[in-house]
């Protein structure tokens, strides 16, 4: 009863705690830490133990890794750029086409975030490698590590992608039409600079994935040097006992890869104070 | 139980959402807190709630002070403006919340949410959840949990702004009636000053963070302190120079003391009433004269005609300024 | 015409890439009937893997959840110091390759490593040990339950929060009963995420494990492991059982993405 009859209770509730108590800062204070520990301490010796001048001279002078690295940019650029067609052409199907098995299909794209990029790997190395049942080689080739990088990189863009398309509303493309343009113009006019932002954006994290992958090309590259890309340079580091080098060139990738997002970032901010 | 608000003042950043702000409340009275938007009003509903912490001054209830009190143990009911319905529990869940987080005995919890479910004409629903009501049954849910836990003291922000208007009407009636019944001390927020004046017994008006004057809806209505409550609260119109209430204009055919000259430019049919809207002549705005129908017809007013204005009865703003 | 024309070609890039695949390995697997599978899956070292991974999953899963769904309230409904660069840390497993995260591991624990000078002086073994894989798989699932949990606690606002504090809710009580459930699918898909990760993780886990079969070897380096030794049908196994999680997995993101932003 004196827990409900507020009349009474308020009066001896009233010299209650205060509203803010010290211990509010408490729990932001422990997340911060358990960060600073988890992700702020390793990236931390990573970037100590990689300042120093031979790494870093290996990374710049060392053939193989500068080769590998110029690679790396490049298969990761090239994998940007058909993610951003076929991500695109992906979306546009599930959203503007209608065919039987549409939400399998859908509900298939997210497969490359599921399945485990070791098992990725074997799979296609088991269709695309030697015995393929379809009589296509490509194992231990710079082709097969792109087959691998577009395999894991499918998501990105279409995921970005599709409920943009879905936000649009069909009156303007209607409008253009009455107002004679054809269906290409209408992409080019209305549709695409409506998606060029969420394409970027998808696009972008495509790069920074195929960028740093491993699990799925170590098979399918087939360990020889011409098909190696960056992550794979950095595990022949630390195997070889060159874990300094081996920091340098993580680091190297890294940066890559903040400055692609970084750059993202400015454009994408340009583009929304447009809109 | 009675609230007595000291000297609030409360900035977010730039903005002063209250400035200096004392009101009395007095125990069992319905209190409308009625102003524009962004005047500060649910501010201070907030703040006497304990949900906002005011940059200066203090709150009491029933004497006490309890600016330093934490929202759960000052014994309020509170109900917010888009409901805050707890989405994943029923409306029996949502009803009981209080009295569970309080554990009370479990035949306690049921006895009273039954009651309260009766009471708000819920009891059919308890098993739906909130996304399933209607916006006037939510807000009756919503009503029916703040009154779950007893509160001696009902908050309502803006508690019908988000209905439509029959909807709006009818919870307003309603409003009044479970005041009276379940005898708490009532403060509610609105913009619209018909619903203040229909069921408040003391309205307090705030503008721009200010008190602008509190007193019974008759006293705000008849005697406003400033051009700013006169027309917050009813139509206004200028005659002379001077505001006045549009039902307040004595029409007349010929020139009397105080007659101003005007030519009718539009009459405006609405039922029962009609609406007059004159032409002073250059350099003044058209005065607009509230009829019945009845007396246009004993006037034979018609469109073009020259009329004679001066205001009948009480003028509110010249009788203030004579106790003034 | 032109529709029919996009329709297949984007289906058959989805089948070529995707689908074949699939069902190629589950053709491979079971190529000399179910009992040469059944005893590669039953093999020590295979049973080991299986542990290992599940293990690894069981401790890692529910610090990132606990600590995710924390640090995504603090994040949206306290003052959090430089939140800014609290997403950065928190985005950064994403933009980092998991060798170099898995690298930053072995060298923060390392022999001659900030933490692992103390360490081996101790004689307590991290680098190279279960517990070395748990925080590097710690680390790569770090982000999936916060961005998450963040967008929807920003979208459900404070208001229930306050309604459950007026009506004489504890802070605690608030948060278990009004804040926790209204974000529960959100929590879900976030944490299915997390385990499909800690699940697949290979590159961050092979930096720092020991690599030794039947001890050291996740299912992800198990797979691995066998085809370097030309073990096919260990392997395919494996893999399978890998894939046929990732398939269970992948119907719970089904099933959950749709609710995970929905309030009720």
């Amino acid at each position: 009863m004196a827990d409900v009859a507020i009349g009474g209770t308020l009066l001896r509730r009233r010299g209650a705690p205060l509203r803010r108590p010290v211990s509010a800062g408490i729990g932001p204070g422990l997340s911060v830490l358990y960060l600073s520990l988890l992700v702020g301490l390793p990236v931390a010796a990573l970037i100590s133990k990689s300042a120093n001048v031979n790494a870093w001279s290996f990374v710049w002078h060392d053939p193989h890794t500068r080769s590998v690295l110029e690679f790396t940019f490049f298969i990761a650029l090239a994998i940007a750029v058909l993610n951003a067609i076929t991500g695109v052409a992906l979306a546009w199907v599930l959203v503007r086409d209608d065919f039987p098995g549409k939400r399998i299909v859908n509900s298939l794209i997210d497969l490359p975030f599921a399945l485990p990029t070791i098992v990725a790997g074997l799979v296609l190395l088991t269709l695309y490698g030697p015995g393929s049942p379809i009589g296509v080689n490509v194992a231990a080739t710079r082709v097969g590590v792109l087959f691998a990088l577009l395999f894991v990189t499918l998501p990105f863009v279409t995921r970005a992608v599709q409920p943009v398309l879905l936000s649009l509303e069909l009156d303007v493309e209607d409008a253009a039409a009455c107002l004679g343009a054809k269906p290409l113009t209408i992409f080019r006019r209305i549709i695409l600079p409506a998606i060029l932002p969420a394409t970027l954006t998808g696009a972008a994290l495509a790069f920074a994935r195929a960028l740093g992958e491993y699990g799925s090309v170590v098979l399918i590259g087939g360990n020889i040097p011409h098909t190696e890309i960056g992550s794979q340079v950095i595990a022949n580091l630390v195997e070889n006992g060159a874990p300094q080098a081996a920091a340098a060139v993580g680091l190297a990738l890294i940066v890559m890869a903040l400055l692609v997002l970084l750059v993202l970032a400015l454009v994408t901010r340009r583009w929304s104070r447009h809109a | 139980m009675s609230i007595q608000v000291r000297n609030l003042s409360k900035s977010f950043g730039d903005f002063h959402a209250l400035r200096n702000v004392s009101v009395d409340m007095e125990s069992g009275q319905l209190t409308a807190v009625l102003g524009p938007s962004g005047g500060g009003k649910s501010t201070l509903l907030r703040i006497i709630a304990g949900l906002e912490e005011a940059d200066r001054g203090t709150v009491l209830i029933d004497g006490s002070d309890v600016t330093n009190v934490a929202a759960r143990n000052r014994g309020i009911g509170f109900v917010f403006q888009h409901y805050a319905a707890f989405t994943h529990m029923t409306v029996w869940d949502n009803v009981a919340f209080g009295l569970k987080v309080a554990k009370a005995p479990k035949g306690k919890i049921k006895a009273r949410v039954g009651e309260l479910l009766d009471l708000v004409h819920l009891s059919g629903l308890a098993p739906r959840y909130p996304a399933e009501l209607s916006g006037g049954q939510r807000q009756r849910m919503a009503l029916a949990r703040a009154l779950a836990v007893e509160p001696a003291l009902l908050l309502l922000d803006e508690p019908f702004g988000a209905l439509d208007v029959k909807v709006r009407q009818e919870l307003r009636e309603w409003l009044r009636r479970l005041h009276d019944e379940v005898n708490t001390t009532t403060i509610f927020v609105t913009h619209d000053q018909e619903e203040a004046m229909e069921i408040s017994d003391q309205i307090i008006v705030i503008n721009e963070g200010r008190v602008e004057q509190s007193g019974t809806p008759d006293t705000l209505y008849d005697r406003p302190v400033n051009d700013f409550v006169m027309g917050f609260l009813g139509p206004v119109t200028t005659l002379g120079g001077n505001l006045v209430r549009p039902h307040d204009i004595h029409v007349s055919r010929t020139a009397g003391s105080a007659g101003h000259p005007a030519r009718i430019e539009r009459l405006v049919s609405l039922g029962f009433e009609t609406r007059l809207v004159a032409d002073p002549g250059p350099g003044a705005d058209p005065v607009t004269v509230q009829l019945t129908r009845n007396h246009i017809h004993e006037l034979a007013l018609e469109v073009g005609d020259q009329v004679y204005l001066s205001v009948s009865a009480h003028p509110a703003r010249l009788l203030t300024a004579l106790e003034g | 015409m032109r529709k029919y024309v996009l329709r297949y070609a984007v289906l058959g890039y989805l089948v070529m890439l995707l689908a074949v695949p699939v069902f190629v390995i589950a053709y491979r697997t079971f190529a000399h009937g179910l009992s040469p599978v059944w005893d590669a899956l039953s093999s020590h070292a295979a049973v080991n893997a299986l542990e290992l991974s599940l293990l690894i999953t069981a401790i890692a899963v529910p610090i990132n959840v606990i600590f995710g769904v924390a640090t995504g309230w603090f994040l949206a409904r306290r003052k959090m110091p430089l939140p800014w660069l609290v997403n950065a840390v928190i985005n950064m497993p994403f933009a980092m390759s998991p060798v170099i995260i898995g690298l930053s591991v072995f060298v923060l624990y390392g022999r001659t490593g900030w933490i692992g000078t103390y360490l081996f002086a101790h004689n307590i073994p991290v680098l190279f040990t279960w517990k070395a894989m748990v925080i590097a798989t710690v680390f790569v699932s770090l982000p999936f339950v916060v961005r998450e949990v963040v967008p929807v606690l920003e979208e459900i606002g404070t208001e229930q929060e306050q309604a459950a504090q007026v009506l004489g809710a504890s802070a605690l009580q608030g948060f278990f009963r009004v804040t926790l459930p209204a974000i529960r699918w959100a929590v879900v898909y976030g944490t299915i995420l997390t385990v499909a990760r800690a699940l697949g993780e290979y590159g961050a886990v092979n930096l720092v494990s020991s690599g030794f079969v039947g001890q050291g070897l996740t299912l992800p380096l198990y797979v691995d492991n066998r085809v370097n030794q030309l073990d096919p049908t260990a392997a395919y196994s494996a893999g399978l059982l890998l894939a046929l999680l990732s398939l269970i997995i992948l119907v719970g993101m089904t099933a959950f993405a749709s609710r995970r932003r929905r309030q009720t």
